[in-house]
């Protein structure tokens, strides 16, 4: 789609570009170039000199099985918060939408932790379940369960999934609301006078209805997994203990953090950035169908 | 004096396609022109041009005694009428009759009393406070043109501003536009594609096709001596019968002197009349459809039981029974004849 | 709805109702920790109900600071947040409106080359180009300034293609009587494009301030010095983990702080927070 009517002017739109493009070039192209570059380079330690040793550096990081624990620790933390955020926020969603007149009201009370910060949200669900003053944690060694989430790998798991799922809930139940208000009411008075019942109803008929929504919130969950909960993780667990919640931008930051190896940090940055844009292009693949539609 | 003149001129886009194929017009000064034509005939490119909104590829266009091809718009001296309107939808209907004064450095005690002036002529003044999204269409309609006049400009452009009216307010704008031009007195170019619109507003009349002028003239002219076949059948409603004639003649059809070659006849539906005679041309039908309109009735038959259809109108409401047989003649001053080679007329 | 009976009325209530209970638990726990004493909250007898230390807490939190880990006021991390948000935000849409303009105004050279270079930043988000972005920022001196924390944030893909679809639905005959008013490209972009535009602004603002505010990690690697730390990044220091040193009542005072602005933000704006979350997905 192209504008028919539009303005002459040789310089003035540069101009106009100029500062966004700038700031691209300096602090995204740039930055970005280095790491591919830097990727494929190995310095000695002190930092004298420098040779270019092609992908051996992308070899070693995948030889190495914490590399692959910290794929593994992604794929789980993305699953389960991608599966609790959105089966609850659909939950609440349909409720919500039963009950139009309320629904906006429930909105209001549903959506504002989108604008909690993820280091926050950490520290708040950290609170909750710090082992030896946190309030639910007490409660659960009284019903004779031990939490630990500074010594168990698990328990600290389920501490940054529980955290990063309360603040995508809002998120999706906006958009789940959204897709269900977007159903015509026809539809499902029909499929009620055709006799079924309201859970049939549900996975019959709204369900299938609800999946473009529910396939573009899956994949938007995941780069948020990816990217958005390194606050979560930083301030709840800082990756720990013994790493099991280090995720693979979690673990760029720390390996870089101690310095070294830079060449096998900037190999990980890229194989992020390969994975960003495999997630991109899925995202406009759904844009573009949708458009279709 | 701010008589339009335009020569020769051409619009070719950028992919080749030649909307405007020299076009040469006299606008004189006052003067109300109305250019007509199917959708994509080029009238609303042509008036784009006049308008500086469109560049002119080739030819000249002037507006007084200054040829404009180079002039941006707001410094050509005209003013347009959109056919949505276009009415800036943040500004109150005061500031879009102000914008384009204000732009100028019009003083503001000037521009006051100028849009007050404009909006007691149009009949908002209950209204300049307001945004343009509460008002009417027939309301913003009249916004547009109060943006228009407050620029006292030496032609008013019109691009089919009564397109998105409703019928009822359309025939009412037509005869305030009309009114408002002749008391102003500022010469005027207006497109449409309504030729009951071109034909009632304009004291000059331009018929385009594809790119070029068909004809140009009183809209009376037009109608009564149409020079092309596509002038013919473009104007008047319903539309002229038009008949391809070959040398062997038509079943049921009957000229008192025929011509030698072959050509298109015309003859309009209400120089038809129903008789027994025979007339300069006499047309048997059997009658396929009648439809009563009030004052007048229009009977479809087809020629000779199963030719082409003729539409003939009659007054009143006396209408015949589908199926009957009967007969249409005419007189020979109303019998249009063309080329069929050249669609030119030949009478 | 179709049925119409009581149970199956009232269920969605209930469930809406422990749904709503269980998102806002979180922060009700903080905010009664935000009003006992460390020595309630550390002991682990702290009950479900507010404290008699509002007022103290909270004084010592804005106007004093902790005693260990952080040394500044929160209230002077609440300016630097607000200045960074803001400055992110409005940074942000001014560039984005402006090249936005840009590529749908006008006709030169390069045009679709410029359009993709701001398009393709979408997939360089700045997790995965941390360090090296780090290094160009203190090579050109701007560690703990306000410029180093906000400018490298400021370009934005997202928000020039919502400007530029909001552009494209702007009919083109309010170009054309702007041209016949005598406003020029400027004089129809600050008169007409940007009043136009103002809902799509004020949505993009809520959402940027929200995304300004809640920076985490690159304020983290930027800000060295105290007096230029973020809230969000100061609470984190706050908390040391395995260690009874934490006055937790101050951190937890210091996460409703940090939480306030950008919540209300979305709770008083919610109709243009919606719509711009909704756009920006687009």
């Amino acid at each position: 789609m192209e504008k028919r009517v539009v303005f002459n002017g040789k310089l003035l739109p540069y101009l106009l570009l100029a500062p966004q493009l700038l700031i691209t070039l300096v602090f995204f192209y740039w930055p970005a170039g280095q790491a591919v570059l830097q990727s494929f380079l190995v310095q000695d330690a002190f930092g004298l000199s420098t040779e270019f040793v092609w992908f051996e550096n992308y070899q070693v990081l995948f030889s190495k099985p914490e590399y692959y624990k910290s794929m593994l620790t992604t794929a789980i933390f993305s699953s389960l918060v991608a599966f609790f955020s959105l089966s609850i926020a659909l939950l609440l969603a349909v409720q919500a939408d039963r009950h139009i007149k309320f629904a906006s009201g429930y909105k209001t009370l549903l959506i504002w932790p989108y604008a909690v910060a993820p280091a926050v949200a950490g520290v708040l669900w950290l609170f909750m379940f710090q082992p030896s003053l946190g309030i639910v944690s007490q409660s659960m060694r009284v019903a004779g369960f031990e939490w630990n989430p500074l010594l168990r790998q698990d328990h600290a798991m389920m501490l940054v999934v529980m955290a990063a799922t309360w603040k995508q809930i809002s998120y999706n139940f906006l958009f789940f609301l959204a897709g269900l208000q977007a159903i015509p009411k026809s539809v499902i008075e029909a499929a009620a006078i055709d006799g079924a019942r309201p859970a049939r109803r549900f996975w019959t008929i709204i369900f299938p209805l609800l999946s473009p929504t529910t396939f573009f919130l899956l994949v938007v969950n995941i780069v948020y997994v990816f990217f958005d909960t390194f606050g979560i993780i930083d301030a709840a667990t800082q990756g720990g203990p013994a790493k099991g919640t280090e995720t693979m931008v979690y673990k760029v930051y720390s390996d870089g953090r101690s310095g070294g190896d830079l060449g096998g940090s900037a190999a990980q940055s890229v194989v992020l950035m390969v994975i960003v844009i495999a997630l991109t292009a899925i995202q406009f693949r759904y844009v573009e169908r949708k458009v279709q539609y | 004096m701010s008589d339009v003149r335009l020569q020769s001129v051409r619009k070719v886009y950028p992919g080749g396609v030649e909307a405007v194929k020299g076009v040469s017009l006299e606008i004189a000064d006052g003067q109300f022109c109305v250019l007509v034509g199917p959708s994509g005939c080029g009238k609303s490119t042509l008036l784009r041009m006049v308008a500086g909104l469109e560049t002119i590829s080739g030819g000249t266009c002037s507006i007084g005694d200054r040829e404009v091809n180079e002039v941006e718009p707001a410094d050509r001296d005209i003013a347009m009428v959109f056919q949505n309107y276009a009415l800036y939808p943040h500004m109150s209907v005061y500031d879009n009759m102000a914008y384009g004064l204000r732009n100028r450095g019009t003083p503001k005690d000037e521009i006051d009393r100028r849009v007050r002036e404009a909006a007691r002529i149009l009949e908002v003044e209950p209204f300049l406070e307001r945004r343009p999204r509460a008002l009417s269409g027939g309301q913003r309609q009249r916004v547009a043109m109060g943006r228009a006049i407050v620029r006292k400009p030496k032609v008013f452009l019109f691009d089919e501003p009564l397109s998105n009216l409703d019928a009822k307010l359309r025939i009412q704008m037509r005869v305030e536009i009309k009114k408002l031009q002749r008391a102003l007195a500022t010469t005027s170019i207006y497109v449409t594609h309504d030729q009951l619109e071109a034909m009632t507003l304009a004291d000059q009349l331009v018929v385009m096709n594809k790119g070029q002028v068909e004809q140009a003239g009183a809209p009376i002219t037009l109608y009564e001596r149409p020079i092309t076949i596509f002038v013919a059948g473009f104007i008047g409603a319903p539309p002229m019968n038009l008949l391809d004639l070959p040398v062997t003649g038509l079943p049921g059809l009957a000229l008192a002197s025929p011509p030698s070659g072959p050509v298109t006849l015309g003859i309009r539906p209400e120089h038809l009349e129903l008789s027994a005679e025979a007339g300069s041309l006499s047309l048997d039908l059997t009658v396929t459809a009648v439809e009563a309109v009030g004052a007048e009735s229009y009977i479809y038959g087809a020629l000779g039981g199963q030719g082409p259809e003729i539409i003939v109108r009659i007054p009143g409401r006396d209408l015949p029974a589908i199926g009957t047989s009967l007969r249409a003649i005419a007189r020979p001053e109303n019998l249009h004849f063309f080329s069929r080679e050249t669609g030119l007329r030949l009478n | 709805m179709v049925e119409r009976r009581r149970l199956l009325d009232f269920l969605p209530h209930l469930i809406l109702i422990i749904g709503v209970a269980i998102v806002a638990f979180p922060v009700y726990v903080a905010f009664i920790a935000s009003t006992w004493d460390a020595a309630t909250i550390s002991n682990g007898s702290m009950p479900l109900r507010p404290g008699p230390h509002f007022a103290e807490n909270y004084y010592r939190t804005i106007f004093v600071g902790t005693s260990s880990s952080t040394r500044e006021p929160v209230g002077t991390m609440m300016l630097n947040s607000l200045i960074m948000a803001l400055t992110i935000a409005i940074g942000k849409i001014a560039i984005s409106l402006i090249s936005a303009f840009a590529v749908v105004y006008f006709r030169f050279p390069f045009r679709m080359t410029a359009f993709w270079i701001i398009f393709v930043t979408l997939m360089l988000p700045v997790e995965v180009r941390i360090f090296p972005t780090y290094k160009i920022v203190a090579d050109l001196n701007m560690l703990d300034t306000f410029a180093g924390l906000t400018i490298p944030l400021i370009a934005s893909a997202t928000a020039t293609l919502l400007f530029r679809q909001f552009f494209m639905t702007v009919p083109d005959e309010l170009v054309e009587a702007s041209k016949i008013d005598g406003a020029g490209p400027m004089k129809f972009f600050v008169d007409t494009l940007v009043p136009l535009s103002i809902t799509s602004i004020a949505a993009m603002f809520v959402i940027q301030f929200i995304y300004g505010w809640n920076q985490y990690l690159w304020p983290l690697l930027i800000t060295t010095k105290d007096n230029m730390q973020t809230i969000v990044i100061a609470i984190k220091k706050m908390i040391v983990t395995q260690d009874a040193l934490t006055e937790w009542q101050l951190a937890m005072a210091t996460a409703i702080l940090a939480m306030l602005p950008p919540v209300l933000v979305v709770v008083v704006m919610q109709k243009l927070f919606v719509k711009g979350l909704v756009e920006t997905e687009k």
